[in-house]
Parts: structure tokens; sequence; C-alpha cells
């Protein structure tokens, strides 16, 4: 079990502003149930002053996601929507007197609950961010503007870091590149480990690195001594086949996968149907990329595009 | 009493698929051969003497809960996990012609882990065989894996999580024809369901002594006479050579009394400790809405009960439970760092409003009647107390995925 602070536990086991607040004038929502947390903030704000008058909150997620958003409602309860957006979710952390780096993403999805709260305050269209070319990790529906954020609200150095705050990463990781990119926007400079090809981990720079569930993916600087000669259309054509043989089987469960384009070593396919953006694509896309470099005897790398949106 | 802050009196242990309570009498049988009878079994002198005859003695306790023909079967090792890599290497060692493993997606990391590493390192080729929903194997699958390039079939006796016992003795038949070896890892089963190895196609079983009241630390590997053998620790004369190094003498002695204590209990495991089982599950079922079983419970182990709830999450729920003095484990992703729920979750295509919220019950013959009835009494307020935060739940049950839709998902 976690070695959770007594005050993370205090708000745990008794959490302050929980449930539906019926005169919220600005509701922010993030998250979602397959990525195992989800967050709906519901603010009262005075419409002349701007001050939050009442805050409450419903969460679904693990004890520290609980306690994150009861310390987050206890800390916004009184300021002017400016100065909550100032808090950030290293605020909320320490509020809590510190969360085990593995659970530092819950403080993110306060944070980010808080400015979808504002921005719906004040009408704006806070889910701009978050159009398709944004979003950088599709199996945590996590984009460039929350790394962004939150690589520089914590200083983060390496994509282990950001993988235990925001989540980003922790699936097929498919996504290492773009996020090594942001760290290095970031940054201004190389990230640590940041040679290393995807799929290979940079060596832990945090002395308990979070743990990915995901086996990673067989890693494609993996030096193939006997590559197959073959022609783009050879390699077009056999990476069709393998496609088409897996489809059946996702159909069984509801889903598909089309193969939409090969470029090089990267093979961009779309998938549909099941939870397109959730956890399940990414064990289905990691599993297609492995039947793929098997079947072609060299490195690939399988990206989805064009996810169907988990949108109503 | 009904406000939350129940004074606990003693804890409920209702988590012996991780471990369990060594018994007392175990001990008792263990603590003269830390300080009496404390030499080394090899040596000449009268220190070792009666050791060496005690360590023999456990054997034959093993023999006779396995229901083996030969107590030269049994090889003690130092866990579940290393007894797993004995087999599966041992195997690979014995036929090295053969490149080809056969395993189950379901399987527990010390067989997962290691088929995963052979594969990437070793260049072997691992048929992993899905299960459906209720977690029952694709036999179908399993019989088109099976060739003659098979070196070895690894596939769990019963499962950690679900307790969902697979059919071993046919899965052993169907590779006898082959060739293949057939390994089984039946950590959660040995002294829970009954075996008979004399009269079985198995030719491996692994199994743990903390699983069934033995200390942590201690295993035995069965291999049945005949079976080609390559041991995995090489050094000294030990275990007739098949496992080198100085003997776990008083893990070893722990677990032979466990064995004896498991066989005697065996009657109450499968008749009382079912009973309180079914009884859990029933009221649980019963009183909380939106909860379902996971595995097949049909064929399962008689202690084990694993209960998906929806629309909440797992770690909640154990840190609830424990507050409560009740100790559970949950396949949620949170409580072990990952980010994702465990793999036999995901293997039965558990849908995620569901697979986050699985809790697992698992009794032992120490759990009482009024342990059950105290969680059956406390766990509909846990769940109850979780969905009233939920975004997803609303007055009167789930709501439409459509009044919760953030921004992103
Ligand atoms: C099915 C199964 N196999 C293997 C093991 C590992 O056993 P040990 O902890 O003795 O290495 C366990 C225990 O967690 C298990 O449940
Ligand atoms: S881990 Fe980021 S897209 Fe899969």
């Amino acid at each position: 079990m976690w070695d959770y602070s007594e005050k993370v536990k205090e708000h745990f086991f008794n959490p302050k502003n929980a449930g539906v607040l019926e005169e919220a004038n600005a509701v922010g929502e993030v998250g979602s149930i397959s990525c195992g947390d989800a967050l709906r903030l519901m603010l009262k704000v005075d419409p002349v002053t701007d001050v939050i008058l009442d805050a409450r909150f419903q969460t679904f997620g693990c004890g520290s996601a609980i306690a994150s958003s009861s310390a987050l409602t206890e800390i916004i309860k009184g300021k002017t929507t400016d100065e909550a957006l100032k808090v950030t979710n290293q605020d909320i952390a320490a509020f809590l007197e510190g969360l085990p780096p593995e659970k530092m993403h819950c403080s993110v999805m306060g944070a980010e609950a808080l400015h979808a709260a504002v921005a719906n305050y004040r009408g704006e269209a806070w889910s701009d961010d978050h159009e398709e070319g944004a979003l950088v990790c599709k199996c945590f529906g996590v984009d460039a503007a929350l790394i962004e954020r939150t690589v520089r609200d914590n200083d983060l150095k390496t994509m282990e870091q950001v993988t235990c705050y925001t989540k980003a990463g922790g699936g097929c990781q498919t996504c290492h590149e773009k996020i090594e990119e942001i760290l290095m926007t970031v940054n201004g400079s190389v990230p640590v480990a940041a040679a290393a090809a995807p799929g290979i981990l940079p060596p832990a720079a945090l002395e308990r690195p979070c743990t990915s569930a995901i086996p990673a993916p067989a890693p494609v600087s993996k030096p193939v001594p006997t590559t197959k000669r073959m022609t783009n259309l050879q390699k077009i054509n056999l990476i069709s086949s393998v496609i088409e043989d897996i489809r059946p089987q996702l159909q069984r469960d509801g889903g598909d996968v089309d193969l939409v384009d090969v470029d090089g070593d990267t093979v961009y396919v779309s998938m549909t149907g099941m939870c397109a953006s959730c956890q399940m694509s990414a064990m289905t896309v990691s599993g297609i990329q492995e039947r793929l470099i098997t079947a072609l005897e060299r490195p690939l790398r399988v990206v989805p595009v064009q996810p169907e949106r988990v949108r109503a | 009493m009904t406000d939350g802050h129940i004074q606990v009196m003693t804890g409920i242990y209702m988590d012996n698929n991780a471990t369990t309570r060594v018994d007392p009498q175990v001990v008792a049988e263990m603590l003269p051969y830390f300080t009496e009878q404390f030499g080394n079994p090899s040596s000449m002198h009268s220190f070792g003497g009666d050791v060496g005859e005690k360590i023999e003695w456990a054997r034959g306790q093993i023999q006779k809960l396995l229901g083996a023909e030969h107590d030269t079967e049994i090889i003690f090792t130092s866990c579940g996990t290393e007894s797993d890599s004995t087999a599966i290497l041992s195997a690979l060692a014995a036929y090295p012609a053969r490149k080809e493993i056969i395993t189950s997606i379901v399987e527990h990391p010390a067989v997962l882990a290691l088929c995963e590493h052979l594969e990437k390192q070793g260049g072997y080729k691992i048929h992993r065989i899905g299960v459906d929903g209720k977690g029952r194997l694709d036999m179908d699958a399993y019989a088109r894996a099976l060739s003659d390039k098979v070196a070895v079939v690894s596939i769990m006796y019963a499962n950690n999580e679900t307790g969902t016992i697979f059919p071993v003795e046919a899965l052993a038949r169907m590779a006898k024809p082959h060739g293949a070896l057939f390994h089984t890892d039946a950590v959660q089963a040995v002294g829970k369901i009954p075996l008979d190895m004399k009269n079985s196609a198995i030719d491996m079983l692994s199994l743990s002594g903390h699983k069934l009241h033995a200390p942590k630390g201690v295993g035995a590997l069965y291999v049945r006479r005949g079976t080609r053998f390559r041991p995995f620790l090489r050094g000294g004369h030990q275990e007739r050579g098949r496992r080198a190094g100085t003997e776990n003498t008083t893990g070893i002695i722990g677990l032979g009394k466990a064995a004896e204590l498991a066989l005697s209990h065996m009657h109450i495991e499968n008749t009382q400790v079912k009973a309180l089982r079914n009884k859990l599950e029933q009221g649980i079922l019963a009183a909380v809405p939106n909860c379902f079983v996971t595995g097949d419970p049909d064929h399962r182990l008689p202690n084990t009960c694993n209960i998906a709830f929806e629309y909440i999450e797992g770690e909640a729920i154990l840190l609830l439970l424990s507050h409560q003095g009740i100790a559970a484990s949950s396949g949620s992703a949170c409580t072990s760092g990952a980010l994702e729920p465990s793999h036999v979750m995901r293997a039965m295509n558990i849908p995620y409003t569901a697979a986050h919220g699985s809790t697992r019950f698992s009794l032992s013959r120490e759990n009482t009647q009024a342990e059950i009835d105290r969680v059956i009494e406390v766990m509909p307020k846990i769940i109850a107390q979780l969905r009233a935060l939920s975004p997803y739940w609303g007055v009167n049950g789930p709501i439409e995925e459509r009044t919760f839709a953030p921004v992103y998902a």
C-alpha cells in the first residue's frame, strides 16, 4: 500500500466539499474512466467580483485522486479566478504534505480541472488546447499543453518523470519522441538520455521510478542482423496482410484497424470502435507492432492516427 | 457503530492468495532447527545428523500432499518463482532443438516475464494462449500452438487473481503426442485442492511455501521420474545435484509441516472455507448493485472470490477496507504503481468501468463466520461512500456517459 501522508489520509477518509454543486456556474471535467481517474470540479463564482464562493467535486479514482480533489477545493475557495489560476499542481501536493512520485498525476489532474472550470466560467474554449494535433499521448489522452505546463511547473527533466506526473508515455510508448521534444523545448537542452531510441526508457532519474504496466514493445533500435531485403511494394503488401490477419480478432471485440500509410519504418493505422483513445488501444497498438516486427523482421513503429475521440 | 468509525478489534485477513500467516504448529516444528539442530545436513558430525533426516521427512510430506509416486521427485527451492524458472529453463536446456514455448496470457509474472525475456534475448517463439470473458483458456488456440517445435508448455493450475482453475490434466495429455514437456505453476492450487501426481500427465509442478502457511522464501519443484532435467543452480551435490546450495533447512522443515497440515485440512478447505467464500460472495452480490464476479465460478479455487465493482477505483476500496481492519487486494492499477489494470482483468476483457474496481478476497482455514458477516456488513457502505464521490454515479445508479464528458478522454 502507498505511503500516504497524514494529510492525504485525512482528505481521503473525510473529503471536503464532495458532491454536486447545484448552483455551479463553472464546471471543469478532466480524465476518463478508462484512464483510471476522472474529476468534475464545480464552482460557484461571484459574477461581479470573480470570487470563488463555493467549490465542490466528484472524483473517480484512487486515494490520492480523491484527496487531491478535496485539497483543491479547499485551496481555491475565497480566491478570485485570477488568483486561482496561479495555483499549480505543486501547491496541491504541498497542501497534502507531499504525494508519492507515482501519484503526482493526481495533483496535475486537479490543476487541469481548475483551468477547465475557469475557462468554462469565462466562456473560453479551453478544449482548444486539445485539438487533434495537440494530443501527444493517445493512451492516456494527454496533450502538449499539459505536458509543457507540468514540465515547467515541476522542473521535470526525464521521460520517466513526465510519466509519473501526467501518465503520458506510460502505455505503448509511441509518444516518447514527442515528449522528449517537449522536454527539450522547455528545458532548452537535451533531455537526460534523450538519445535513446523511442521504446527504450531512459535510465531512472528518480529514486523511485514509477512502473508502467505495459512491457516495452520490442526496442526499435535493437539491431536486427538479418533484415529481409524487400521492395517498398513488397513491404507494404506484407504489412497490409498482417493487419488483415489481425482485423477479425478486433472486430469480434467491436473494434477495427485500418492501414492508413507507411512512411519508412513508421506504420500509420486508424483504430475505430472500442475505446480508440484508451489504454486498451495501447495494448492493441503494441500488439500490432510486435506482429509486424515479427513478420517483417525489422524494426517498425506503429502510430495510431485520427482516433475516434471519446466525446459525446 | 454505523457512522464508519467502528472500533476494530482484530484484523480480518482475506488476502491469503498474496501470502498466508505461518501456522503456529509450523513455527514450533522449525524452532529447534535454528538453535539446537543447527548443523549442515551435509556435515558428518552429529550436529548435522538429524537435520538430513528431517529434510527427508519434509520431502515425504510434500510427496503425500502432491500424491507423488516417489519422494525423489521433489526438489526444494527458494520460492515459487525459482521453481518456475528452473522448470522452464531445464526443459529448454534438455531439448535444445525445440525453440517454442506455450504459455497463457494470464500467468503470474514469474512465468510471463521469463518468457518475455526468452523471446527477446533467446530467440524463442512464445505462444501466449488467450482466455475468454470468464478467464477460460482458448483450447482451440492451444491445440493449434502445439507442435514438435515446442519444448515446454507452462500453464498455471489456478489463477492467483480470480482463482480460475485451468484443465491442466487435459492440457498435459494433449502435449504428450508432440513430445513437449508440461509444467504447471500450481503455487495457488497446492494445499487448496487435492492432487494426484502419480496418476497425472503433468511432468513438472511448482509450489511455494508462503501460500500454504509455511514461511516465505521456500518452495519446491516436482519433477516426474524420467523427465529430462538440467539444474538451474550448479555447485554442491544438494538435492541430488539438481539444486545446489546449502539447504534452507528450517524453511524446508516448515514447508514439510505445512504440507502435512494442508493435507489434513484438505476436506475443510473444500467444505468449510468454500462455504464461507460462497456466503461472502452471495452476501456482497445481494447487497451491492452493479458488481459481478470475475473468472469462472464453476471451476475455481474454494477460497477465492474476485468481484468487480463498477464506477469506482480499487485502491480507494482497499484503503476504506483497511480502515475497517480488513485486508483484501485489487486488480486496480493504482495499487501497484502501474498505470493500467491488471493483465488478468484486461485479458478477460473486463470493461474498464469495472476492471479498475476489481477486488479480491482470498480466504483460508483461519477465517471465521463472524469475519464473513462483518465484511458483508461494511462492503455496501464502502461502495456507496465511493460511488457518492464518483462523477459516473448518480442518485439512482450509473449515469449516462453523455452527462459526464470530459474535455479530453
Ligand atoms: C501463481 C503464482 N506463481 C508464482 C508466484 C510466486 O511465488 P513466490 O513468491 O514464492 O516466488 C505466486 C505468488 O505471488 C503466484 O501466485
Ligand atoms: S504511451 Fe503515450 S501514446 Fe501510448
